[in-house]
């Protein structure tokens, strides 16, 4: 039994059951509970959905124009594809500016190969263990008005390179 | 954001003048603004799933449970915050939502922690005196471990991948949490040796 598919496998089962039952033996109003919640998730997707629409316009006409296929090749020459794949190098550099435009490369790349593609299933494990690396940085650092950030960016790119690398690694498990 | 925007706008449309491709444009234009709805419907099922589940164990008082549990973990990472101080509350709830994926509940959380942690600086640095290492408007050693390991970014359930896979047209969404979570681990380790390594030099 392939242990990475196990866990991928039980997980949502098993907090499902736990969070319920958890809930009920603590006489909580689980059901209400779980409505209330759920319209506050429906707020977030409308929240998300003009951002959503904007930037998917933006990628689709890229890859429609051509660019984002010349773009491709063009860092595929730069980097050869057994260090990183090329058609992931634009979405891995956009996610560290900004969460959205990233996932509207990554519905891209699920349009052009597929999500069960291997480069999908590569995309969706990148997109899941890397932060948008500068975005929370300013977010973070301007709340307080800090203006020297000495060592975070090496670091966050540091751990961003290392969840980058094992997404690779990992990917050859599915 | 403005100019990304602007910046993959503009240069699809002269691409495409000079490639002829213009017309695809139109199309994929008009067919990607359809597509993000259709996507948001999917999403909006996924979501409130997920965040109904954890609102069920926010009320249950899960969310306060695993907070605790990280209090240990917690004072391995920042030896140097006082141990009662209300810092590490909103450094922990800041952690165990990113987790559990509950950005909204992440980044309050988050923020106050710097408000704290920034306080804590301005104290040093009326006591101490400012230095090459410790300035009002320089990042602390526990700023700069905080915000590298939030963008380390540990999740459980990558909730919008698994909406995303689902709506295009994956046979198995959420085949991908399992190696999700070892890859961010990985990450997360990375993060943690890193800063580590890095002395402390301005906290004492």
């Amino acid at each position: 039994m392939n242990l990475l598919l196990f866990v991928s496998e039980i997980t949502i089962p098993l907090l499902v059951f736990g969070v319920v039952a958890y809930g009920i033996t603590n006489r909580q109003p689980v059901y209400e509970d779980f409505i209330t919640g759920a319209k506050d998730g429906m707020k977030t997707v409308f929240g998300i959905m003009p951002t959503l629409i904007g930037l998917m316009i933006a990628v689709g006409i890229l890859r429609a124009s051509g660019f984002l296929g010349y773009l491709t090749n063009l860092l595929s020459c730069l980097i050869p594809d057994v260090v990183f794949p090329s058609e992931l190098l634009p979405l891995s550099i956009v996610k560290l500016f900004s969460s959205s435009a990233s996932t509207g490369l990554l519905l891209d790349i699920y349009k052009e190969y597929g999500a069960d593609s291997v480069l999908g299933k590569m995309a969706s494990i990148m997109m899941s263990s890397t932060e948008t690396v500068f975005y929370t940085m300013s977010v973070y650092f301007m709340s307080v008005s800090i203006k020297k950030s000495r060592y975070t960016l090496a670091g966050a790119m540091v751990a961003t390179i290392a969840g980058l690398i094992a997404s690779i690694y990992f990917t050859k498990f599915i | 954001m403005n100019y990304l925007w602007a910046g993959m706008i503009l240069v699809g449309v002269v691409y495409a003048a000079f490639h002829g491709t213009l017309p695809n444009v139109t199309t994929a234009a008009l067919d990607s603004a359809k597509e993000a709805v259709t996507l948001c419907i999917t999403m909006l099922g996924v979501m409130s799933f997920w965040m109904g589940l954890m609102k069920i164990a926010e009320r249950a008082g899960m969310i306060a449970g695993f907070t605790k549990l990280l209090k240990p973990v917690l004072r391995f990472l920042f030896p140097n915050i006082p141990r009662d101080h209300i810092a590490n509350e909103y450094l922990a709830t800041n952690m165990v939502a990113n987790i559990f994926g509950l950005g909204w509940a992440a980044t309050p959380a988050g923020l106050k922690a710097m408000e704290e942690l920034q306080k804590l600086n301005e104290e040093r640095c009326k006591r101490y005196g400012t230095n090459r290492y410790r300035d009002y408007d320089m990042a602390t050693k526990e700023m700069c471990d905080f915000l590298i390991i939030n963008i380390s970014s540990l999740q459980l359930v990558p909730v919008n991948i698994i909406a995303y896979r689902a709506q295009y047209g994956s046979v198995n969404p959420t085949e991908i949490m399992g190696p999700a979570i070892a890859a961010t681990t990985v990450g997360t380790l990375a993060a943690i040796i890193f800063c580590k390594l890095v002395p402390n030099k301005g906290e004492s």
